[in-house]
C-alpha cells in the first residue's frame, strides 16, 4: 500500500513573521535601522480596556444637553501669578515648526484658539505666525534650545521643559538634512541642508537639584508670572512626577509610549517606554503622596483619539491631556484622499509615517513650499475645532451618565478593566470581579 | 579693588544687598528698567552663591556683583554688562543673547551654553562642557577649559588661553574654537585648521574686545569641523 503524505500548508513563523523578515532584509540591503515617525505601533493595553460603569441605582446620571458638565481646567496655579484657564481639558502636544509645516502649526494653533485651549510649540522655536493665531501658546524649553531667546519666553503663556517623550524617553532626535530650508537653518542657528541634531538631554543641567535651580531661573526671567510645566516619557513615572514637584513643577507632562515623535529609531519606539495607560496611576500616587493632587496638574498624552480617552484618562486621576497625531490626523494627515500619491512613496494612507523626509503629500510633515500650500490652515483649523469640540461633548457625555457635574470628578471607581493586564495597570477592577492584580480583591 | 572706592565713583548705582533683600527684588528691578533710562547701574553685594543672579536683563545696564555667585547667573543676559568680582557657578551667561559677562574668577560647568551672542570672559579657569551648545556667542577664558568644552557648538568662538581638556569640541557644528595651550584630545569630527590671515585677525579683535594684552594670535592653534558628521553616513557609525 502506497502512503501519500497529506498536504500541510506552508507556516510561516510567528516569531519570524513576514513583517519581521522584511525588516531584517531592509537592514541588510541597506546598512541603517529605520527611521520613522509617530508613536508604537504594537497593541499595548490602553484605554479600550476600560470601560465607564454609568449609573445605576446606588447613583443618578444627570441629564444631557440640561444640566451642566463643566469641562474647564486651570493649569500653574501652583507658583505662576498667570495661570492658564481652558474651556476644554483636551491641549495640543508640542510640535515643531520644522517639523511641521508653517500652514499646519498656524492651523493647530487655530483650531486650539476656536476650541478654547492650548497649542505648544516644538524643538525649533516659536514663529510669529504661531503666536498670533495661538490665543494660549505653551513654548517649549528644549535640550537642543533651538530658537530659545527670553522674548519668546516672555511672550508664551507657559514654558514646558521637556525631559522626554513618550516615543523616545531618553532619546534625542534628528531633523534630517532635506527638511532643513532656509528659514529653519536660520531659527535654529547652523547650516541649511545639514542633519540637526536634537539633543537627549539639557546642556546646563543635570538631575532634580539642578532642575530645581533651572525652573526658579526661568521664573525669574519671567518674573513669576509663566505656568511651568516639566514633560516627561513614560518611564519612571511616579519618580519622574514625584520629582518634578520637588523641583517646583506647577504642571507635570507625561507621554506614554504612543505619543508621536517626528522621528526616531523604530526599534526605539516600539521598545523604550511604558503604554500610556500604566503611566497614568503611578503619577497620579505619587501627586497624592506628596499631598499635590490637583494642585500640581497632570497632562497625559499618548494614543488619545476620542472623548472616552478624554474621560478615562481624567477618571484615573489626569487634570487634562494632550493630543499631537489625532491632531495632525484631524486637520488632514494620513487622509485617504491623498492614496495615489502615497501609493508613489510606497505606502498608504493610514500608514504613512515618513514624516522626516519632508515628501508628505498633505502638506503637514514638510517644508515643501507646494507641498506646504495643499494645507489651508483655517480650514485645517476649523477641523481641529470640530474635532475638539466632539472630544470634549463625548467626553462630558460619559460623565454625565457618571452622575458628574464636572470632568474633574470622574474617578478610578466609574471604571472597569476588560483584560487582567489593563486591571493590572489602570488599578481597577477586572469587570464583574473586584479583583485588581496587585491589589487583593477575589 | 576697593569696594569703598568704587562705590563713591558711582553715586547713581542701585545697590541691592542680597544678605537683606530677596533676589527677587533684584531682578525684578533690573525688568523695570524703561528703554532710554539713565538709571542703569546696579550693584549686588553679599551675593553669597545665590542662584540666577541678574537674570533675564533686557536693557544696556551696569551690574556690578560684589563676591560669587552659583548657577545660571546673567541668564539669557540681553544687552547688559555683567560683572563678577568672584567666581560663577554653573551655566553662567547661559543663552546669552547680546552684552558682556565678566567673570573675575573661575566658572563652572556650562559657562556660556546655548549662548546666542555678546561676550563672555573668564579671567580664571572653566570647568567642563564650557560653551557646550554655542549658538553665536564669543567666550574668551585667560585659564584652562575643562572636558567636553564647545559639545555641538554650532557658531559662535571659544578662545582659551590656557590648555584644553579631553573631547574638545566633539560633535562640533560651525563654532570656532583658538587654544592657545595644550589640547589633551580632540572630540569626534573636531580637527585641527589652518590658521589663515582672516583667523588671526578674527582672533586679535576677539582678544581685543576681551580686553587681553601681551598676547599674539600667532600662539593658537585653531580647531573647527572636519563637517563629516553633518549627515548620517552608517560608515560614520564608529565615530560615535
Amino acid at each position: 500500500m502506497s502512503y501519500h503524505n497529506p498536504y500541510t500548508p506552508p507556516r510561516k513563523s510567528a516569531t519570524f513573521d513576514d513583517y519581521t523578515l522584511a525588516e531584517i532584509r531592509r537592514a541588510a540591503a541597506t546598512g541603517i535601522y529605520d527611521i520613522r515617525g509617530a508613536g508604537t505601533k504594537r497593541k499595548v493595553p490602553h484605554f479600550d480596556d476600560l470601560l465607564f460603569l454609568g449609573a445605576s441605582i446606588s447613583r443618578y446620571p444627570l441629564e444631557g444637553y440640561r444640566e451642566k458638565c463643566d469641562t474647564s481646567v486651570v493649569l500653574g496655579a501652583r507658583h505662576a501669578k498667570k495661570p492658564i484657564v481652558l474651556k476644554t481639558p483636551i491641549t495640543i502636544a508640542g510640535m515643531s515648526f520644522g517639523a511641521l509645516s508653517g500652514n499646519a502649526k498656524e492651523a493647530l494653533g487655530r483650531g486650539a484658539t476656536i476650541a478654547g485651549t492650548s497649542t505648544t510649540t516644538g524643538d525649533g522655536g516659536m514663529t510669529d505666525e504661531e503666536r498670533g493665531h495661538s490665543q494660549t501658546l505653551v513654548y517649549q524649553y528644549l535640550p537642543s534650545r533651538y530658537g530659545m531667546n527670553p522674548r519668546d519666553l516672555r511672550r508664551a503663556d507657559a514654558i514646558e521643559i521637556v525631559v522626554g517623550q513618550g516615543a523616545k524617553p531618553g532619546g534625542g532626535g534628528m531633523l534630517l538634512g532635506q527638511k532643513i530650508s532656509d528659514r529653519v537653518a536660520n531659527m535654529r542657528n547652523l547650516p541649511k541642508g545639514i542633519d540637526q541634531r536634537s539633543a537627549c538631554r539639557h546642556p546646563d543641567w543635570t538631575g532634580p537639584d539642578d532642575l530645581e535651580i533651572k525652573i526658579m531661573e526661568l521664573r525669574e526671567i519671567t518674573d513669576w508670572e509663566k505656568p511651568i510645566y516639566v514633560k516627561v516619557g513614560g518611564a519612571r513615572p511616579y519618580y519622574d512626577t514625584a520629582l518634578a514637584v520637588k523641583a517646583g513643577a506647577d504642571v507635570v507632562v507625561l507621554d506614554g509610549m504612543q505619543g508621536g515623535t517626528a522621528a526616531t529609531q523604530d526599534v526605539f519606539i516600539e521598545n523604550v517606554g511604558m503604554p500610556t495607560l500604566a503611566c497614568i496611576r503611578p503619577a497620579v500616587q505619587a501627586l497624592q503622596d506628596l499631598g499635590m493632587h490637583r494642585k500640581v496638574q497632570l497632562i497625559i498624552s499618548g494614543g488619545i483619539r476620542s472623548g472616552a480617552d478624554v474621560a478615562k484618562a481624567l477618571a484615573l486621576g489626569a487634570d487634562a491631556v494632550a493630543i499631537g497625531t489625532a491632531a495632525l490626523v484631524a486637520i488632514g494627515d494620513n487622509d485617504p484622499h491623498w492614496e495615489e500619491e502615497y501609493q508613489k512613496l510606497g505606502t498608504t494612507a493610514g500608514a504613512y509615517d515618513d514624516w522626516h523626509e519632508g515628501k508628505d503629500p498633505a502638506g503637514i510633515t514638510t517644508q515643501d513650499p507646494e507641498l506646504s500650500q495643499r494645507l489651508d490652515p483655517v480650514t485645517a483649523g476649523r477641523r481641529l475645532a470640530n474635532y475638539l469640540k466632539v472630544m470634549t461633548l463625548e467626553a462630558q457625555t460619559i460623565a454625565r451618565a457618571c452622575g458628574k457635574n464636572h470632568l474633574h470628578n470622574l474617578e478610578p471607581e466609574d471604571l472597569v478593566a476588560l483584560t487582567i493586564e489593563a486591571s493590572a495597570m489602570a488599578q481597577v477592577p477586572l469587570a464583574g470581579t473586584s479583583w485588581i492584580p496587585g491589589k487583593g480583591g477575589f | 579693588m576697593d569696594v569703598s572706592v568704587k562705590r563713591e565713583s558711582l553715586e547713581a548705582m542701585r545697590v541691592f544687598d542680597l544678605a537683606k533683600m530677596p533676589l527677587r527684588e533684584l531682578n525684578s528691578a533690573l525688568h523695570a528698567i524703561a528703554p532710554g533710562t539713565n538709571d542703569t547701574n546696579f550693584e549686588v553685594v553679599n551675593p553669597r552663591g545665590s542662584h540666577a543672579v541678574a537674570v533675564g536683563i533686557d536693557q544696556p545696564v551696569t551690574v556690578e556683583v560684589r563676591g560669587s555667585v552659583g548657577y545660571y547667573c546673567a541668564g539669557m543676559n540681553d544687552g547688559g554688562t555683567v560683572t563678577v568680582h568672584g567666581s560663577a557657578g554653573p551655566g553662567v551667561a547661559e543663552n546669552m543673547m547680546s552684552g558682556t559677562v565678566v567673570i573675575e574668577g573661575d566658572a563652572s560647568q556650562y559657562a556660556g551654553a546655548t549662548g546666542r551672542g555678546g561676550l563672555l570672559v573668564i579671567k580664571g579657569n572653566a570647568a567642563s562642557r564650557c560653551g557646550i551648545s554655542m549658538k553665536g556667542i564669543d567666550i574668551v577664558v585667560q585659564g584652562n577649559i575643562g572636558h567636553m568644552s564647545a559639545f555641538m557648538g554650532q557658531s559662535g568662538h571659544l578662545v582659551v588661553l590656557g590648555n584644553a581638556g579631553d573631547a574638545l569640541g566633539d560633535s562640533l557644528y560651525e563654532a570656532k574654537l583658538f587654544v592657545r595651550g595644550e589640547v589633551k584630545s580632540l572630540g569626534a569630527d573636531c580637527i585641527q585648521k589652518e590658521m589663515k590671515p582672516k583667523h588671526l585677525k578674527l582672533l586679535a579683535e576677539l582678544l581685543e574686545k576681551a580686553g587681553i594684552t601681551g598676547v599674539a594670535p600667532e600662539e593658537f592653534k585653531r580647531y573647527g569641523s572636519a563637517r563629516t558628521l553633518y549627515n548620517f553616513n552608517i560608515d560614520n557609525a564608529d565615530a560615535y
